[in-house]
């Protein structure tokens, strides 16, 4: 199929933007930046391209039963790639801080890889208990979220290394190799308090519109199963985040850990769940 | 009460209106949850006692470890959290309220300190004049001020969005709320199913976890279940059951299909296509043709039922499948015919004149079956969920502007200087202060050119 090669192509474009953008942190060189920025904005249109016509894809195949393609674990992990680069945009346009990319592309590119590689990317129609609109507005929520937490984790893991090279230079010499093209330790943890901003509602979002469907399919808004317990789970830990900024003793690092551990569980709910635990929400596995 | 006693109550209050507390009561709710996770919730003991030791099973058993989102710990941590939540509500909401309601409309030199992007100037003109000037500015920029006069000195005060302070009360409110909704379902409102044969009704419905069925106050009969597939494969696409609600003589809905995603609801209890099976064994009809005379019959038959053949043989369908190695429908015969020994063998619905090749007394073909289903529906009320949608909705649009919007405030204070006026301006904004900067360098340039300093 198209859709398919498309994004096979999309899978090389962000590898080489990764690849552009770890040489711009080792070289400095801005033309590297630049090429890894051109390349992740061109992926992602045509990774748009792609998901749109892997819907149109599926009428052709399926007829009247075509739909979005939000329904199966390949297609989510592609659409968790996708809203991955969309956050990792609307950051770079507003703050503009080039070594981000080195920090969130490899996420956007190992999802793609391990999609395209490894997953069922056939077309099949839908089983009886995901046919409905609150499947779309629930994954759409619910990735965006997730897409925001991982640009949080890729910036938190530079404000740690970039906090403990400072640690260690406290002397006041200035920090040169990778780190010289970090942005500032403020500006990090600005950055990681953006994206989880954004992605905070969104979460809750997620949660929402999967509670107000399972009380429309089954009657039950919340019923405790492994996946609804573990998107609690990890909108716990990005709450204590929010609150930890507010806190003396629980800013800087403790935060930054927060948010890694904040990713670490989402990484956990979405695929962790499915693949070692057992639960209503078959349909990743 | 006593200076100890007072020391105790003022110690306990600090405790709870603590953010510390909040974040641990957070990570310890994030961590604790994940054991019903790993343990199955809600099994019988048998079950557990496959899985675990007799001891483990104890341990686990005595810390609520198999309900544990309903034991006392896991509720005690959750009414921690409200507690946390409402103490930290009422010591800081009054002062929210107080800055909202009456704003300092006077900077002294020591607010105007405190702002960050303060900025001095001097100007030729009087001071009626350059005031005039300036709360027409203020007011087509951004909001309209506030003239107030002290010792000589005038001042202006203009705010915007004061409202958003209240996003993050909001938020908390919210999950109150939900709290409550969920209180308010599970005393009032119960979790159910029933089972309803095909052409059946039901009046009552069974609670989960208890004994006694729950009287419905009307029925529901299911009309009809079916299933139907995708084409060309064994992948179901729809469960589907036709209900009928009476209730007294009146007929409510009638024939109304529920399908999965699309429950039917009447007097605040819902039904929801859950499940199905088959009902009682199926009824076949057959046609047998006696080898010998070339005579046909027509028989119906049920499984298990021994039916008597003309020429005195007889048979009874001893087994059924609806898929018999991909060529559909088959029933399992015992026959016994009028001489010899009785025999065993299957019949295809698909291929009717095969029994023919078999040689026997009577030649078999399978022309039709009926099996009668019952569907398996969940029945829950719960009068709390609308507490909880609301809760929802407040908590989307409280964290909304407490994240996005800002409560932003401008002071201005101006005074004669010698036959020259001063001017001081300030502003802040209660959070997002970098886009209120851009905002107020830009708002500060353009009133200068505006005053031709
Ligand atoms: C899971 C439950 C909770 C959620 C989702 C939540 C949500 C929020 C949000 C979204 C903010 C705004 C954060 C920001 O501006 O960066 C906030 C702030 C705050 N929360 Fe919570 N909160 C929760 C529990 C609590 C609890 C239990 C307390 C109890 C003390 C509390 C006290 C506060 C305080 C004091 C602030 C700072 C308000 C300010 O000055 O801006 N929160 N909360």
């Amino acid at each position: 199929m198209l859709s398919s090669q498309l994004s096979n192509i999309v899978t090389i474009g962000y590898f080489i933007s990764m690849v552009l953008f770890v040489v711009y942190l080792s070289t400095r060189s801005k033309s590297m930046a630049l090429g890894g920025t051109i390349l992740a904005y061109l992926g992602f249109l045509l990774q748009t391209v792609a998901i749109g016509l892997r819907w149109y894809e599926s009428y052709q195949v399926l007829g009247a039963d075509g739909r979005a393609p939000l329904s199966n674990l390949y297609e989510s992990v592609v659409f968790f790639a996708w809203t991955i680069l969309l956050i990792y945009i609307i950051i770079d346009l507003k703050y503009k801080q080039r070594a981000v990319g080195a920090f969130v592309i490899p996420f956007a590119f190992l999802a793609m890889a391990w999609a395209q590689l490894q997953l069922n990317d056939a077309i099949e129609p839908l089983v009886p208990a995901l046919q409905s609109n609150w499947l779309t507005y629930h994954v759409i929520t619910c990735f965006l979220g997730y897409a925001a937490f991982a640009v949080a984790c890729g910036v938190s893991i530079m404000y740690l290394i970039k906090a403990g090279k400072e640690e260690k230079n406290a002397s006041g010499s200035p920090i040169g190799g990778i780190l010289a093209v970090f942005p500032s330790t403020r500006i990090l943890d600005d950055l990681n308090y953006k994206s989880i901003m954004i992605g905070f509602p969104l979460l809750s979002l997620g949660i929402i519109t999967g509670a107000a469907w399972a009380n429309y399919a089954w009657g039950t808004y919340w019923s405790w199963d492994p996946k609804e317990t573990w998107s609690l789970i990890v909108w716990f830990i990005y709450a204590a985040f929010l609150h930890a900024r507010f806190t003396r003793g629980w800013v800087g690092k403790k935060a930054a850990w927060l948010s890694i551990i904040g990713f670490a569980a989402t990484i956990f709910c979405y695929l962790g769940v499915n693949l070692i635990l057992s639960g209503l929400h078959s349909y990743g596995g | 009460m006593s200076a100890k006693d007072r020391n105790a109550i003022t110690a306990l209050w600090d405790f709870f209106c603590s953010l510390k507390l909040t974040i641990v009561t957070l990570i310890l709710l994030a961590a604790t949850s994940i054991i019903g996770t790993v343990i199955q919730q809600g099994r019988s003991p048998q079950e557990y006692l496959q899985e675990y030791s007799e001891s483990t099973y104890r341990l686990f058993d005595t810390l609520g470890f198999f309900d544990m989102y309903h034991s006392w710990w896991f509720l005690a941590l959750l009414g921690i959290f409200s507690i946390n939540l409402i103490a930290c509500s009422i010591k800081r909401f009054p002062v929210v309220w107080r800055t909202v309601r009456n704003p300092v409309l006077i900077a002294d030199d020591s607010l105007f300190r405190t702002l960050s992007n303060m900025e001095e100037f001097l100007l030729k003109a009087p001071v009626a004049e350059v005031q005039g000037k300036l709360s027409t500015y203020v007011g087509q920029r951004f909001a309209a001020p506030v003239l107030s006069e002290k010792d000589g000195v005038v001042h202006l005060y203009a705010q915007k969005g004061a409202w958003a302070r209240f996003g993050v009360y909001v938020t908390h409110l919210s999950i109150l709320i939900i709290f409550i909704g969920a209180i308010v379902g599970s005393l009032w409102g119960y979790k159910a199913y029933v089972n309803i044969v095909e052409g059946t009704e039901a009046t009552q419905v069974y609670p989960r976890g208890a004994s006694e069925p729950i009287d419905l106050g009307f029925a529901v009969r299911c009309d009809a279940f079916s299933v139907s597939y995708y084409e060309g494969t064994g992948r179901p696409k729809e469960f589907k059951s036709l209900l009928t609600v009476k209730d007294g003589s009146q007929t409510i809905v009638e024939q109304r299909p529920v399908i999965v995603n699309d429950p039917l609801t009447y007097k605040g209890i819902t039904f929801y296509q859950s499940s199905y099976g088959p009902a009682g064994d199926p009824t076949f009809n057959f046609r047998v043709k006696v080898r010998a005379t070339g005579e046909t019959v027509d028989i119906t038959a049920r499984q298990g039922e021994r039916i008597t053949l003309p020429g005195g043989g007889s048979f009874r369908v001893a087994d059924f499948t609806e898929q018999f190695q991909n060529f559909g429908a088959a029933a399992r015969l015992d026959v016994t015919p009028p001489a010899g020994a009785p025999r065993s063998f299957v019949v295809l619905k698909a291929f009717p004149e095969f029994d023919v090749q078999r040689g026997g007394e009577y030649i078999f073909s399978l022309l039709d079956y009926k099996q009668r289903f019952y569907t398996g529906l969940q029945v829950a009320k719960d009068p709390g969920v609308w507490i909880v949608w609301l809760g929802c909705a407040l908590m989307v649009i409280g964290s909304m502007v407490a994240f996005f919007l800002s409560h932003r405030r401008i002071w201005i204070a101006i005074r004669p200087v010698g036959d020259k006026t001063g001017i001081k301006i300030g502003g802040s904004a209660h959070r997002n202060q970098p886009a209120f900067e851009i905002f107020f360098d830009e708002f500060k340039k353009n009133l200068k050119a505006e005053l031709k300093v």
